[in-house]
């Protein structure tokens, strides 16, 4: 699959990195506005879907791509389930317990173990959704030689 | 004991997930590390299972305490009839990955293969112990997910046909299902089961909740696979590899289809007349239709997949008789042999179903066709799956001293009992043309040595098939023993208590 | 009460949509049409009059809310949404190389 014109490819290098910060600001404040893991994970994979659709999947070895991610997505998971039955030995022991520290309402850091659910479910959703795109883009290339 | 309760759920997504990662690193660990892990789950299952006796247990995750005595978590219960379902969930999840170790070794991604049927345990187990509606919708659609990817899992035409039928319908049901939920959850303000039942006590619209009671069972009838809503399963089930047929078969439409509809109309709704009425004639229909629509059909897994739709039919016409006896008011003794009766009909048929499906797959694995018409005389060469085929096939037609012939003698007499005589005569007619086809799967299949003689090469199967296949034949014979009342209610009975009692499901919620 | 009930029509565009239509991925978008009139009709049952967004900001008011669990059923759905979605298009894409049409009448290779 080529890429696209040299004006497309010259604003989404300006622009992939400004829409990568604002997906992690959506992830990291997910316990203050709206938005939160689901949400962050899905722009972050938006903002590398854009750069493989201007600079075309053949800038990239889409072999090593999709392997890597889907490595990040399982072991996000697992360390998503592990952050949650280590609230069998914290806290008041039961699953899915909040046994941070809360802190006070309205500051970044607060609210206990939710801005690290939030994190790693963020990085889930990306590699997933990232692994979806590169397993079609593969599925058409070697179809198509 | 109670904190028990969240690894049932824990354990297979973990084993899933990490499958996916090491199972490219390190060579065939998938298939080991995945049945060590059913082991695990059957080990704890069963040990629930004696440990739990009459009690109700209830899990609160993340530990919050009711609000004004408005329940806020979400909560996980585990009663007498949950515990029935998670054993036999365990039993035939170990049975199939066991036997996958050998016939999954002709596909490619065999490490996708075990991680999906993780996450198809793990779906499973969530809608079982689950206590509230959303739960049990987000675990259905984790297992469903994976049952379509498992479908299509060797990638040719029949399979992909067979595989977008089945997403098609079975997207159709969860929004249906996702519709009723927001229904209640708009009356009610509360997605609590046992919250909601209280909420009913203090009155409400007939005609509406008939109407979310209509679109309950529409949806869930199409995961259980009840006519009118049965056209997905012969071509699905009859598409997937060999055990995760069995997994279908066995398991899937019931933990996904018909416990979620008893454990909604017997224990959250008041048991109306009318959606009784109607739970028993869409049972019968079923029952007939599926052994009429199976005579003529020359392939083996489609005829195995049309005789599900009619066993499923004699559990769901047994519980509508359970149903309509609870709601007339009387005679509570027949309903309770009802109910057992039906109970004992689902642990049979996951067993014996099982069973057939993976000898299906050990024939299509040594000669490579499902075709009967091109076999014959396999019982010289295959002893153990002829054997354990012979078994399942009389089980299945009711013939005693095999389980199947119990369960069902103990629906007919309940229907009869019940003065409900013509559903009693179906259940003997659907039975006896049972068994004329599988006298016809046995004699085209293992019998007839003198049509055939090009298979005169082949052997029997590979050992991990072998076990599996007589692990279950040897638990069809074992579990004739139920029919004994003693055994029957030590076994039976705290499900059935669950679930005639009205109160004794809500009770425990709000006494916390 | 009018709202719901045009919530419910789309619904039953959605469920036409399935029935009556040739092309695979008509059927996938009327699918995720129907999906999508009930996430509409789960935020809508949640509006309480005069309530605000709900979220809490340190402060001493004691504002009224709109209701926020429904807000959370609707994301975990549209998530199970986009799976739904795009293990379909997979299948449809496998299709549409094997048997090089669209049409569902044509994919009959499994009959009985």
């Amino acid at each position: 699959m080529e890429g696209m014109s040299i004006i497309v490819k010259k604003v989404t290098q300006l622009l992939c990195g400004i829409i990568f910060l604002y997906g992690i600001y959506i992830i990291s404040h997910g316990h203050l506005t709206p938005g939160g893991g689901f949400a962050g994970g899905a722009i972050i994979a938006g903002s590398f879907i854009l750069l493989i659709l201007a600079f075309g999947s053949d800038a990239l070895n889409l072999k090593k791509e999709v392997i890597e991610s889907s490595i990040t997505e399982s072991i996000a998971i697992l360390i998503v389930i592990l952050i949650a039955l280590a609230g069998f030995f914290f806290g008041i022991k039961v699953f899915f317990a909040n046994y941070l520290p809360r802190g006070i309402v309205g500051e970044l850091i607060s609210a206990g173990a939710i801005p690290l659910y939030n994190i790693f479910i963020g990085l889930e959703v990306a590699s997933a959704i990232l692994t979806i795109f590169l397993a079609l883009v593969i599925f058409k290339e070697e179809s198509q030689t | 004991m109670n904190n028990l309760l969240p690894i049932f759920v824990a354990v297979p997504l973990i084993t899933g997930f990490l499958v996916m990662i090491l199972g490219k690193f390190i060579r065939n660990l998938h298939k080991y590390f995945t049945s060590i892990s059913m082991l695990l789950l059957l080990i704890l299952s069963v040990y629930a299972f004696i440990n739990l006796g009459d009690q109700t247990l209830v899990y609160v995750v993340g530990g919050w305490k009711p609000v004004s005595n408005f329940p806020i978590a979400i909560y996980l219960v585990l009663d007498g009839f949950s515990v029935i379902l998670l054993c036999i969930i365990s039993l035939i999840g170990f049975i199939a990955a066991f036997y996958s170790i050998s016939y999954i070794s002709r596909y490619t991604a065999e490490n996708h293969y075990y991680a999906l049927f993780c996450l198809m345990v793990a779906g499973m187990n969530g809608v079982v112990l689950s206590g509230d509606l959303f739960n049990i919708f987000v675990f259905l659609e984790l297992s469903v997910m994976a049952s379509y990817a498992l479908v299509a899992f060797g990638i040719g035409k029949e399979e992909l046909e067979a595989s977008f039928k089945y997403q098609v319908l079975g997207g159709l049901a969860s929004f249906l299902i996702l519709l009723a939920v927001s229904l209640i959850y708009w009356k009610t303000k509360t997605l609590n089961i046992a919250d909601i039942r209280e909420v009913l006590k203090a009155g409400y619209s007939k005609t509406f909740y008939i109407f979310i009671q209509i679109l309950l069972l529409s949806g869930f009838g199409l995961k259980a696979a009840i006519v009118p809503f049965h056209a997905w399963l012969p071509d699905a089930h009859s598409s997937a590899p060999s055990p995760i047929s069995a997994m279908l078969s066995g398991v899937l439409i019931k933990a996904a289809g018909i416990y979620v509809i008893i454990r909604l109309f017997f224990n959250m709704f008041e048991i109306s007349e009318e959606i009784a009425i109607v739970i028993t004639t869409l049972g019968t229909i079923s029952m007939v239709l599926g052994v009429l629509l199976a005579i003529g059909h020359w392939d083996i897994k489609r005829l195995l997949a049309y005789h599900s739709i009619s066993q499923m039919g004699y559990v769901i016409l047994s519980l509508g008789i359970g149903m309509i006896l609870i709601s007339r008011g009387k005679s509570p003794g027949i309903a309770a042999l009802a109910i057992g009766g039906g109970l004992f009909h689902l642990i049979n048929h996951a067993v014996f179903k099982g069973l057939l499906f993976l000898n299906a797959g050990s024939i299509e694995y040594t000669i490579g066709t499902r075709n009967l018409k091109e076999m014959g005389g396999l019982s010289a060469f295959m002893p153990f799956t002829s054997s354990s085929s012979f078994v399942a096939s009389m089980s299945i037609s009711g013939v005693p001293p095999f389980n199947g012939f119990f369960s069902k003698l103990i629906i007919i007499i309940a229907a009869v009992e019940a003065k409900f005589y013509f559903l009693g005569f179906l259940a003997v007619f659907a039975s006896i043309i049972t068994l004329a086809s599988f006298l016809k799967f046995q004699r085209y299949a293992f019998s007839n040595s003198s049509r055939n003689n090009k298979h005169a090469g082949i052997s029997e199967v590979p050992f991990p098939m072998i076990l599996s296949m007589v692990l279950l034949g040897f638990l069809c014979i074992a579990l004739s023993v139920l029919a004994f009342p003693g055994i029957r209610d030590l076994v039976l009975g705290p499900a059935i208590n669950i679930l005639i009692h009205i109160d004794a499901y809500s009770s425990i919620i709000s006494g916390m | 009460m009018t709202v719901f009930l045009l919530c419910f029509i789309l619904f039953l565009v959605g469920l036409y949509g399935v029935f009556t239509r040739r092309n695979l991925i008509k059927i996938v978008i009327s699918l995720s049409i129907m999906e999508f009139s009930i996430f509409l009709m789960l935020i809508l049952i949640g509006y309480i009059d005069n309530g605000i967004a709900p979220i809490v900001t340190p402060g001493d008011l004691n504002p009224i809310y709109v209701d926020p669990l429904p807000q959370a059923m609707v994301l975990t759905a549209i998530v199970i949404g986009l799976a739904t979605t795009s293990m379909l298009m997979a299948i449809a894409i496998r299709l549409y190389r094997k048997y090089k049409t669209f049409d569902i009448r044509e994919i009959k290779s499994l009959r009985g």
